[in-house]
């Protein structure tokens, strides 16, 4: 599982804070805290209030890589500030995201293909999100396509099929996961899948319950990567956890820890 | 005339690689030994030398005992000159045999077989490092309790000769370790034919801060026709772990051949109870190489044995699987 650590967000206050500031002590605490959980990439979103979201996203970017080499994830809708943060990003980024709808495909692929990033695409379109996995599919293959065409490794290519909140949409979670179990079937090499976990649970009661959760039942469809808390002790303990049951770790009695401890 | 389809061979790429270990030391590095051992280091599987690397020969421990042992006769007889003496019978399988490494089982230390003091059995210990360049694996009796008192008394009477010390096993493996700590000693972490214990067990052993490259796995062997397939099963899937990122299981491995094909009733049964099955004497031989071609298949990295043809049946074999 690829874990990628959510919560430099300017949703979150405390971030919100430090970017209309420039104080750079709570974002880079927050880098440290989740590359030390395992985060393999740190997911970086200005917030929607940033006055200038180019010159906060290179701030972040350059505030996060003064104490990590972890890979980023550059995070928002506008893809002004995602070009400016990969020009700063030392290691190949990971873009978040694209839709398939054709003209921001145009625009944002030849950047993910210029700095060597990978690219989160989301299973939706100008008309919004599928109701259905066929949908959700047909969409992701138009992603897929569009990588060939611009010459993306597949590898690279990260599909979101857009979970929503089971209080509100409770219709689309066994959709989200039959399209993860057949979007590996779309090319060879096949794609990878990414979800953002906590939308499953939003305004729910248990939250980390359901996310945990969906998680797992995700990880059992095949599901390759989640941007998530990575410092939800019990989260990542279940994805430990599922790992053991997938076989895809070798059991001992101290798995919890030998996989919390892996990037040491 | 046929015409010949060009065959793209598939290789795999593996993120990691098994560790190394290095048994003894020169007198540079505060030893006695004439050279060191190294074992491990693959980073593909057994000998897929278009693949990978396999930077270093599986070794022949062969094994010494500090008393006269229990063991067939067609075993025994090559040692008849030298059995009741350790130093000279480790002499004998480095010079006559070309033993890599001594493995000496204290075995006289036993509480019923001679109850010899752990003073003693340091002395032994002396005596076989000098009378041997190579580097040396030393194993307690098997009795828990009186090799807890034996084994830190060797570790501190060798301190400095980076011995192969064994066995710790998942009830019993604090003591050995601490001794191996401080007395900067290699060690032998011993599981019931378990990889998941196999596991634990290292990580048990690494948490009381010894370095994962001074752990060798002895997995139990079981000899052919005793289950050696789930022995063979698990060092496969331990070697793939090892390439594939498990820290945790990415030891060399140590295979205790010559104990299990020792007791196998096909190493021992005459000839005139089994007319079928042919000379015991080659019998028993061809029993403990057998089983060891199979396991360095398998993966292993360090093979005890105890019969001199076998060793030189088994050297063979790796000569063989060692040509790229």
């Amino acid at each position: 599982m690829i874990l990628i650590g959510e919560r430099i967000n300017g949703m979150f206050r405390d971030i919100g804070r430090a970017i209309r500031e420039g104080d750079k002590a709570p974002i880079q605490e927050w880098a440290l805290k989740q590359v030390k959980a395992g985060a393999d990439y740190l997911d970086l979103n200005v917030g929607p209030t940033a006055e200038n979201p180019v010159e906060a996203m290179v701030w972040l970017v350059e505030t996060a890589q003064e104490v990590t080499d972890t890979p980023l994830a550059l995070d928002s809708t506008n893809y002004d500030a995602i070009e400016a943060g990969l020009e700063r990003c030392k290691r190949p980024a990971l873009i978040n995201s694209v839709p398939a709808d054709r003209p921001k495909l145009e625009r944002v692929l030849p950047m993910a293909k210029k700095h060597g990033a990978a690219v989160i695409g989301l299973a939706m379109d100008a008309k919004g999100i599928p109701k259905n996995a066929e949908n959700r599919l047909a969409l992701a293959m138009e992603i897929v396509a569009a990588a060939m065409e611009f010459d993306i490794p597949l590898e690279d290519v990260f599909i979101d099929p857009l979970i929503l909140p089971v209080n509100v949409a409770q219709d689309h979670a066994p959709e989200v996961l039959e399209t993860i179990r057949q979007i590996p079937l779309l090319s060879n090499p096949a794609p990878k899948t990414v979800v953002g976990l906590s939308n499953v649970s939003q305004k729910c009661v248990n939250r980390s319950l359901v996310d945990r959760t969906f998680l797992a039942m995700a990880m059992a469809a095949g599901l390759s990567a989640a941007i998530l808390n990575v410092c939800d002790d019990e989260l990542v303990d279940t994805i430990a956890t599922a790992r053991i049951i997938l076989n895809k770790d070798i059991y001992c009695d101290s798995y919890l820890k030998v996989y919390k401890g892996r990037g040491v | 005339m046929r015409n010949r389809m060009p065959v793209d061979v598939i290789k795999e790429r593996y993120t990691t690689k098994v560790g190394e270990v290095t048994l003894g030391a020169t007198k540079a590095e505060g030893g006695t030994r004439s050279h060191t051992i190294t074992v491990g280091g693959d980073s593909t599987l057994p000998f897929l030398h278009f693949e990978g690397e396999v930077p270093n020969r599986p070794v022949i421990a062969m094994e010494v005992q500090d008393r006269v042992p229990e063991w067939s006769e067609v075993v025994k007889k090559p040692f008849a000159d030298v059995i009741g003496d350790p130093a000279a019978w480790a002499a004998k399988c480095v010079k006559e045999y070309g033993a890599d490494l001594i493995y000496l089982k204290l075995a006289s230390a036993d509480p019923e077989l001679g109850d010899s003091s752990p003073e003693k059995c340091a002395e032994t210990v002396k005596k076989v490092l000098g009378a041997v360049g190579v580097p040396l694996a030393v194993v307690g009796c098997g009795v828990d309790a009186k090799d807890n008192e034996v084994m830190p008394v060797v570790a501190e009477a060798a301190a400095g000769e980076n011995l192969l010390l064994g066995v710790a096993k998942q009830e019993n493996y604090k003591t050995l370790t601490a001794a191996c700590m401080v007395h900067k000693h290699n060690i032998i972490a011993q599981s019931p034919i378990d990889i998941n214990i196999a596991k634990q067990l290292n990580i048990l052993i690494s948490e009381m801060n010894l370095p994962l490259s001074r752990i060798v796995i002895d997995p139990s062997v079981g000899a052919l026709g005793y289950g050696i397939e789930y022995t063979y099963s698990i060092m496969e899937r331990m070697r793939l772990g090892a390439l594939t990122g498990d820290r945790m299981l990415s030891m060399p491995v140590i295979c205790a051949i010559g104990y299990e094909a020792g007791r196998a009733k096909e190493a021992n049964a005459p000839v005139s109870e089994f007319p079928g099955w042919g000379d015991l004497a080659e019998r028993a031989v061809m029993w403990e190489a057998m089983t060891a071609a199979a396991f360095l298949q398998a993966g292993g990295h360090i093979f005890v044995l105890r019969h001199p043809r076998s060793v030189e049946l088994v050297k063979r074999s790796i000569d063989q699987l060692m040509r790229k």
